[in-house]
């Protein structure tokens, strides 16, 4: 068994505008099941965050407890990251982000830490639009412990010893939808081309950005009968939008918008294109995103690519009316501006 | 692009970049391995049956495996392969060598050969042919075997007892020495009722250089060849204190090194190419400066300078070398001319074939240069009785390729003499393709990829080397360093084998791969190199291309690079990739291909022995 991998690259890897090869946002060599989903996630990781030209150390990477959640140990070994406790992953990342809120905060959470667990603190940080991407690895199955259902197992699923899941699943991207995150899309592990800009993209919208990607469960949920393995997956994906995530220094031929595509532009000036599911989709119509997604889901496919995107929108630290300087960087001159001015407050109110 | 044939054992072959690179095809990997564990005798074996001289290419080898050698692409260095060959021959056990000689029958075939010269080609032919049953008579105008390899290389390159062994173990089979016989005609031999002849008699003759004073300077004058073989066969026994050579190969280092070891003081070698353009090896190049002897490069000889009918000095014109789009080097003088005082000039220019012994009526055509006309895969001559190899056939080359094409004759000659084709009957190669899997994550060899740098070898200090020219100046490796350069080696040999319906697209083995080998894309017929995760620019390896799978995919992975690690069999759920050891090895006459594995070369009982040892 292989702990380490070889120090040698591919002696030509492209470097990012930071002159840096994806060698600098690896991490260590995976110890999940080989051939997992979430192996696939952290390998697009760190090309989108490479792709960004985002420097290691200035991402944070948050994770509560299961498969998923040890995955931000496999990528990205010079960032930060915070390993926290069992679906608490949302309340962590806000402090954090209080606290710097210049960090690029990438949450990882599995199906049973988000949608069990740490149901709560998902619907609450989609309602404050932390600025954060919310990665949930989602292979219907508790893998941690052998396989059990998970609540986002489709009902009628069968698990590996043939049992058939008698309970409605809950759909992560149409319940935050209906909290109103401000970006929502789905993937699927084994689809990289659609995975990664879909993961520029949620990095750079200033707000929650949740993608749920379905990634198999190799060792116990990659059966005939499950509902999250590869060969179904991908005999049921619906590419709803082929999106294509475009720098804003990248100047946009016509060649390039024409046809059935449409260019949304993101608060920092990248944008996100995106070919439409159907000639009167608008990915910025929140009902009717909603409703594309059950008439899919009707029909047994499941919808992925860019689902909805408000890419104006006021995010955490907006609403709250945070200063602009993180937290930790604020003096303590700044913080704690003395006797006089607390005079100043008390006089106010009397 | 069409799905690449494993079955084809050149596909795998071609992988193992030292072994394609190598004449002989020797299983470079393979024995690298087993002196990383210490097994040298056996992986002296693996050297012998393939090359016939490991002691003496461990020393001396042009090694065309190192430039090719696929660490030299990842990393700053080649491995050291021709100085872990010769750590097998220091280490082997000679007492289990000897008994692992092959087995020469008693009662002889019929049928007798003769051998022209004793040097690597005609050894090596005596080599195969002898198990075989071939009576052989073997000619040579010196005293002992061995060729250019004992006349021209010196001792202090290549110890006399190593040469001596190395020749022995083909001599002990019992072939019959026809020393200090020079052949002044092949006509003779024709004549004596030989089955077939076999012309192994090298590249005899030293270029002259005639400008103005050569024949006044005569005295004091040499051609390095024949120099080289006046000390080696201690002829000559010293040269003056002011030595010039002429010349930038591998004679031209061999001779400056050899006259500071008998008496030159100042010895100087020139060239006219640039120093990077000489053609000699870097590392001869690296030991002559070792050795406090100076390399003027751009100087082109212009005159001896003779005064009272002995030789001064000579001059050179300054030259400057530039190269157009083509690579065409065209060289102009400078107009500068610098002297060099000196009391002997070593000529050091180049060597051609000469054939003045042999009649031009006897059935072998001789086409440009003077070049006797041979098949390039036969060895055949149109004389059908007669072949050529090693620098008899085409020209000046190396030891390797002399024995390479040793194999090769002694296949042609083994099929005339049955009465076969030697061009349509040719053996195939022995090959072999077996998993290295242990347990799930496990692998019969080192899949670890190393870091170390390539390992120096050690050498005597200077002034104890120059004390003299038998004493061998570069100390090889010890077995704690060998063992590191041994591991520095990346078993390109262990093939990545990939089985489509095994594969369910889960992009674990791509995911993991730390040099980007591997990409799964559309074979829909555009140009794929384009189109692979990372850049191919390397176009002299292959694509393994896979048949599409269920996505309608296909895998394709980038031989260039890749560290034959195991990662991809490692996280692999399916087991669709796997690693698998392939061996390949040149078969050679007698239709029987070499043992595959060490094991079966492993001692047998000596009395069971035919007439060997």
């Amino acid at each position: 068994m292989s702990f380490f991998k070889p120090n040698f690259r591919h002696p030509e890897s492209p470097k990012n505008t930071l002159g840096l090869t994806t060698k600098a946002y690896e991490g260590g060599v995976s110890t999940l099941c080989a051939g997992c989903g979430h192996d696939s996630i952290s390998a697009a990781i760190m090309q989108a965050v490479w792709g960004l030209n985002i420097e290691p150390h200035r991402v944070a990477k948050m994770s509560g407890i299961g498969c998923s959640s040890k995955s931000p140990n496999y990528f990205l070994n010079k960032a930060h990251g915070f390993n926290s406790v069992h679906g608490r992953m949302p309340s962590v990342t806000t402090g954090a982000n209080v606290a710097n809120r210049d960090l690029l905060y990438i949450g990882v959470s599995g199906d049973g830490d988000t949608a069990s667990i740490g149901m709560g603190q998902f619907a609450h940080v989609i309602r404050r639009n932390l600025n954060m991407t919310y990665i949930v690895e989602n292979n219907g199955c508790y893998g941690l412990t052998k396989g059990q259902d998970s609540a986002t197992a489709d009902e009628g699923s069968k698990s590996k010893k043939g049992k058939v899941n008698p309970f409605e699943s809950i759909d992560l991207v149409a319940l935050a939808l209906e909290l109103g995150a401000t970006f929502v899309a789905r993937s699927f592990s084994g689809d990289k081309d659609q995975l990664i800009p879909l993961l520029k993209a949620a990095m750079s919208h200033k707000g929650f950005a949740l993608i749920d990607v379905v990634s198999p469960c190799v060792t116990f949920n990659n059966h005939p009968g499950s509902t999250k393995s590869y060969d179904y997956t991908r005999e049921h994906v619906q590419a709803g939008s082929v999106v294509d995530f475009v720098p804003m220094k990248q100047e946009i031929t016509l060649d390039q918008i024409k046809g059935s595509t449409q260019q949304v532009a993101l608060h920092n000036g990248d944008s996100v294109r995106l070919s439409k599911l159907s000639d009167n989709y608008d990915p910025t119509d929140r009902i009717n995103a909603l409703k594309v997604l059950h008439d899919h889901k009707s029909q047994d496919k499941l919808l992925t690519g860019l689902i909805y995107l408000e890419p104006e929108s006021d995010n955490f630290h907006e609403i709250l009316n945070l200063p602009d300087t993180p937290l930790n960087e604020l003096t303590e001159s700044a913080l704690c501006p003395g006797d006089s001015a607390l005079s100043n407050i008390n006089a106010g109110l009397k | 692009m069409k799905a690449t044939d494993i079955s084809n054992p050149e596909y795998f072959h071609k992988v193992v970049d030292c072994q394609y690179a190598c004449p002989a095809h020797t299983p470079v990997p393979e024995y690298i391995r087993l002196i990383g564990k210490r097994r040298y005798s056996d992986a002296y074996m693996v050297n012998w049956e393939s090359n016939v001289f490991p002691g003496v290419l461990g020393r001396t080898c042009d090694r065309p495996c190192e430039p090719a050698c696929r660490r030299g692409r990842v990393d700053e260095e080649p491995v050291a392969i021709c100085r872990l060959k010769r750590v097998a021959a220091d280490q082997k056990d000679d007492a289990n060598v000897a008994t692992r000689m092959p087995l020469i029958p008693p009662q002889k075939n019929g049928k007798k050969i003769a051998l022209i010269g004793a040097g690597p080609a005609s050894l090596t032919v005596a080599r195969d042919l002898m198990p075989l049953g071939y009576e052989i008579d073997l000619y040579d105008e010196n005293a002992k075997g061995g060729g250019f390899m004992r006349s021209q290389i010196p001792s202090f390159r290549l110890p006399e007892d190593v040469l001596d062994q190395e020749v022995g173990y083909v001599l002990d089979m019992g072939v019959s020495q026809i020393f200090d016989t020079r052949v002044e005609s092949l006509k003779s031999i024709l004549d004596k009722g030989y089955d077939a002849v076999f012309v192994g008699t090298g590249a005899p003759k030293g270029k002259d250089l005639n400008i103005v004073g050569r024949s006044e300077a005569d005295a004091n004058v040499h051609i390095g060849i024949n120099w080289l073989e006046s000390v080696a066969f201690e002829h000559t026994e010293a040269i003056g204190p002011k030595v010039v050579i002429v010349g930038g190969g591998n004679t031209a280092m061999d001779c400056c090194r050899t006259a500071k070891r008998i008496g030159g003081e100042d010895v100087t070698v020139t060239v006219r190419s640039t120093y990077e353009a000489m053609k000699a090896s870097p590392w001869e190049k690296d030991d002559t400066l070792a050795e406090g002897i100076p390399i003027l490069a751009n100087h082109s000889p212009k005159e001896f300078l003779v005064d009272d009918g002995k030789l001064v000095g000579m001059t050179f014109s300054v030259v400057e070398s530039s190269y157009d789009e083509h690579g065409k080097r065209t060289i102009r003088e400078t107009g500068e001319v610098v002297t060099v005082e000196c009391t002997d000039a070593i000529m050091a220019i180049g060597q051609d074939n000469a054939f003045p012994w042999i009649e031009r009526d006897i059935g072998i055509e001789f086409g440009d240069w003077e070049l006797p006309i041979v098949d390039k895969v036969s060895f055949q001559s149109t004389n059908q009785k007669v072949f050529f190899g090693g620098d008899a056939a085409f020209g000046p080359e190396n030891i390797i390729t002399a024995v390479a094409h040793g194999h090769q004759a002694a296949i042609s000659i083994d099929l005339f003499l049955n009465g076969e084709s030697v061009t349509e009957n040719r053996p195939q190669p022995g090959t072999n393709l077996v998993s290295t899997k242990m347990g799930i994550h496990q692998w019969a060899y080192d899949s670890a990829v190393i870091d170390d740098d390539r390992q120096a070898s050690a050498h005597l200090p200077v002034e104890k080397a120059l004390a003299s020219r038998k004493i061998e100046s570069e100390l090889g490796f010890s077995p704690e360093v060998a063992f590191t350069e041994a591991e520095r080696c990346l078993n390109c040999d262990v093939q990545t084998v990939f089985v489509e319906e095994k594969c369910i697209e889960c992009d674990a083995c791509t995911d993991i791969c730390p040099t980007n080998c591997i990409t799964f894309t559309n074979n829909d017929g555009s140009p794929l190199r384009d189109r692979l995760t990372a850049p191919s620019l390397n176009l002299e390896t292959d694509l393994y291309v896979s048949e599409d799978l269920a996505t309608g995919r296909a895998m394709i992975k980038d031989e260039d690079v890749c560290l034959h690690c195991g990662l991809c069999a490692e996280r692999c759920p399916t087991s669709a990739w796997d690693m698998q050891k392939f061996l390949y090895t040149v078969t050679k006459a007698g239709d029987s291909p070499a043992p595959l594995l060490v094991e079966q070369t492993t001692p047998r009982d000596k009395k069971n022995a035919g007439v060997a040892a």
